[in-house]
């Protein structure tokens, strides 16, 4: 019994292992692979059902992601005015506001291929950038690029750039606008607001 | 008092439209607590609202029917076949700025799709590996070293500073859609091409309106990250932060 349980929870540490030294290419790719795959097979997310496909992202795709450091790097220099606690807040409302955003831009996926670029990595790297693109007839083929960083518990993404746009930094001018306006907290209830709308929108 | 004298002076010149507009960035430039990426606001702001309305009522609502009505093989088709028509500027610009290797296999794309590819209908050069490149003469402007020179937007045609406006006016004097006769075929030609780019852009538009605290700002900053990649050929060096 005692063995079995050593052979399991021994066998767990191999495969966490396994996964926290997944190269950031092959970690990409999966995670895409295995999320275009669910969603080519599941019609209430073609069908734009929101809460499906951010059950989805939630479980695939969030634990790759490093919401704090995403949310210091659409601050910039704001960050630091932050008190620990508010840091938290805005960590929460900005990830709820990303992933609903493009969750939703997963449900308009129609059978676009993604080509994963060769990665240039050394083996000391803890930064890389991750690039593919997403091919589809009759249009250019759009950028996909990933910036993921080195943790203990494995490599996450930190940025999102499409098109050269990075998801992230481009909200840099709108949240210092609205830290001038009303601090830290003016900009987290901006945000929350933005949410709680959205979320109204999507229960009609 | 340069507000009163602006608003005169705007008055005074608004027949002539350009006069207009060259005050009201020479006017707009004066506000001193602006976004430094953004010196014309006050003039942007209102046309982004004008397009709003245009795109609301107009080109959006074509663009859907478009999008609904057109099986994608044809919609395809449009997209190569201006796409072909495209590749030979995008060759001149890549020419223009030193890239001899990526305009030789513009104007390749250019011969093979035009025969093979049935006048541009399919782009059978892509799927020899000869990729489309992204090249306009706004970027070649920028790779020369000409300066941005502040953002605009414009109605219809959309976000484009000043380095760029100029080189979508140059561009529209190298565009073959603009030489075809009779002028009812070419503007039916300019029309197509439009809801296509429009009707392309309709995924896109949800994220927007989802994504953005300030859909204004979303748009610039993201127009501006994007030129930025451009004219560094997607590998645009780092930013600090």
């Amino acid at each position: 019994m005692m063995k079995k349980l050593f052979a399991l929870l021994f066998a767990g540490f191999v495969v966490s292992a396994a996964y926290a030294q997944e190269a950031p290419d092959v970690l990409v790719q999966r995670v895409t692979d295995d999320v275009l795959e669910i969603i080519r097979k599941d019609r209430d997310i073609q069908n734009g059902d929101t809460h499906k496909v951010i059950e989805l992202v939630d479980k695939k795709v969030l634990p790759h992601f490093n919401f704090s450091h995403m949310t210091a790097l659409a601050l910039g220099k704001d960050w630091r005015k932050a008190s620990p606690q508010q840091q938290q807040q805005l960590t929460a409302e900005f990830k709820t506001l990303l992933v609903r955003t493009y969750a939703n831009a997963l449900t308009g996926y129609r059978n676009q291929k993604v080509v994963y670029k060769p990665l240039k990595m050394a083996p000391t790297d803890s930064d890389v950038l991750v690039r593919t693109e997403v091919l589809q007839p009759g249009s250019k083929p759009v950028q996909l690029d990933y910036s993921l960083e080195k943790l203990e518990s494995g490599w996450k993404v930190y940025d999102v750039v499409v098109a050269g746009i990075s998801l992230v930094t481009n909200y840099r001018d709108q949240f210092g606008q609205e830290v001038r306006n009303g601090g830290i907290d003016g900009l987290i209830a901006s945000i929350a607001a933005k949410n709680k709308s959205l979320e109204a929108n999507s229960k009609k | 008092m340069t507000d009163y004298f602006c608003a005169s002076a705007v008055r005074r010149a608004q027949r002539r439209v350009v006069g207009a507009l060259a005050l009201a960035f020479a006017c707009s430039g004066a506000v001193a607590d602006g976004n430094p990426n953004d010196p014309y606001e006050a003039f942007n702001r209102p046309m982004f609202a004008v397009n709003e309305a245009i795109d609301k009522y107009a080109a959006k609502p074509v663009a859907q029917v478009y999008d609904n009505a057109v099986p994608l093989p044809v919609k395809a088709s449009v997209g190569n076949f201006f796409g072909n028509a495209g590749d030979l500027w995008i060759g001149v610009n890549s020419a223009l700025q030193g890239k001899f290797g990526d305009a030789g296999i513009d104007i390749g794309r250019l011969l093979i799709n035009s025969t093979v590819g049935i006048f541009g209908l399919f782009d059978v050069a892509s799927e020899l590996g000869l990729e489309r490149h992204d090249e306009d003469f706004g970027q070649t402007l920028a790779v020369w070293g000409v300066g941005g020179g502040g953002y605009l937007f414009w109605p219809v045609i959309g976000p484009r500073n000043v380095r760029d406006t100029v080189g979508f006016a140059v561009g529209t004097y190298a565009d073959p859609v603009m030489y075809v006769r009779p002028v009812s075929v070419r503007n039916s030609m300019a029309a197509l091409r439009f809801v296509d780019i429009r009707a392309s852009l309709l995924p896109s538009d949800r994220v927007v309106e989802e994504a953005a605290l300030d859909k204004y700002a979303y748009i610039r900053d993201a127009y501006l990250q994007r030129r930025r990649s451009q004219i560094f050929d997607g590998r645009p060096p780092r930013l600090d932060d």
